[in-house]
């Protein structure tokens, strides 16, 4: 599993990378994480409003800091 | 119901007398009810925000025409959430969906202006009609001062080549369920709360200050008609106090209310919002410095006009 974190450095994108970390962790799975600040490599998964999170090249969630329980829930479905 | 609550407490029970009194009074009744009406406003705007996110913004906009487009992205900048870390990727992501330069700039001033903390306070500090002036004057400077630099062929100034994308993009509202919506709202709300109810208490707590101990006189003769210059003086004091919106206001109250005119009230707290030196840092990245001064330029006057057209009209 791959999980991306994009952002172009903000508060919030570190925020989120940090619950990601703490989530894969919680779940037990083996992943993948990459924050991705790129702003050409944002642009390509169509995400306008950052922070943003993507599992395995889909974008599940933008613009937002999710919490772990939200994330764990996305990595498991 | 709460000011008298309040009084009663003040003065009877802890017992204080005299100016004193007067401003602890003012403190404590101003600071909990702009709590209140905060976190109320707050929780109503981020309900309904759950189900625009700015990539559905995007998608609606494109293929618009310019009538429409410049006056739906102003309306949007009302709703939608926006933080400056986030204005490369909007900005950038508007143009590769063939969006105008014009109408981009239109949420990009709306946006900020219209921010969920700055019409909470208004509400909580100067009521509807204020809060709805605000909101009005605010969007024909978002739609004329996009429209405007939409005419002057700004699109050499995009320092990135960005490629646009093929086909149409799809206008999909957020599927959640209700309770998902509320939660989602309330966390927000909270966040944003932690963030800033103490810069509401140092705010009321100088204003209760200036309330209870200057002269009415003094404020009157600087920010009031005698001084014609005050609207600008108030734009250029406003542009670098960006992040201390919730701190700001409740000072302008207690301005207003000693002689402060409402149109330099209002230029002044429309200045804090729509001219953020942050976020002219982060779009330097991406747009030439010429761009940058005219959004500014453009911005700035049309607020100091408002602020005149204000005063002389009340």
């Amino acid at each position: 599993m791959k999980i991306e974190v994009l952002g172009t450095g903000c508060s919030k994108c570190i925020q989120l990378e940090a619950v990601v970390k703490q989530a894969v962790a919680k779940s037990g799975k083996f992943a993948q994480i990459q924050k991705v600040d790129d702003i050409m490599k944002i642009m390509e998964y169509q995400v306008v409003s950052t922070p943003g999170l993507v599992i395995d090249g889909k974008v599940v969630s933008t613009g937002k800091v999710l919490s772990v329980d939200e994330v764990l829930a996305l990595i498991n479905g | 119901m709460w000011y008298e609550l309040s009084k009663e407490f003040i003065y009877n029970v802890i017992g204080l007398q005299g100016k004193l009194a007067d401003a602890s009074h003012f403190f404590i009744y101003d600071t909990i009810k702009i709590w209140f009406l905060l976190i109320t406003i707050i929780f109503a705007i981020s309900f309904l925000r759950t189900w625009v996110n700015t990539e559905y913004v995007r998608a609606h906009l494109q293929g618009k025409s310019s009538f429409y487009g410049h006056i739906g992205a102003s309306l949007f900048g009302i709703i939608t959430p926006f933080c400056s870390c986030s204005a490369i990727p909007l900005f950038l992501g508007f143009i590769q969906a063939r969006i105008p330069i014009g109408v981009t700039f239109s949420y990009l001033i709306s946006a900020p202006m219209n921010n969920e903390i700055a019409i909470a306070m208004l509400f909580g500090i100067f009521g509807w009609k204020v809060t709805s002036i605000y909101i009005a004057f605010g969007l024909t400077v978002a739609i004329f001062g996009g429209w405007l630099i939409g005419k002057l062929n700004m699109e050499k100034e995009i320092l990135m080549d960005v490629k646009a994308i093929e086909g149409e993009l799809e206008a999909t509202l957020v599927k959640l369920s209700f309770q998902e919506r509320a939660k989602e709202a309330w966390n927000y709300t909270l966040d944003i709360f932690k963030k800033i109810y103490i810069y509401v208490m140092i705010g009321v707590g100088v204003g209760a200050w200036i309330h209870g101990y200057i002269p009415t006189d003094f404020i009157a003769s600087y920010t009031g008609a005698g001084n014609p210059f005050a609207v600008i003086i108030a734009v250029l004091m406003g542009i670098p106090m960006y992040s201390n919106a919730a701190g700001v206001m409740p000072l302008v109250e207690v301005l207003t209310s000693k002689g402060m005119l409402l149109g330099t009230a209002l230029s002044f707290m429309m200045a804090v919002t729509a001219l953020s030196l942050p976020e002219a840092l982060i779009l330097k990245k991406i747009i030439s410095l010429k761009l940058i001064g005219i959004f500014f330029a453009i911005v700035g006057s049309g607020i100091i006009a408002i602020g005149y057209l204000f005063n002389i009209i009340l």
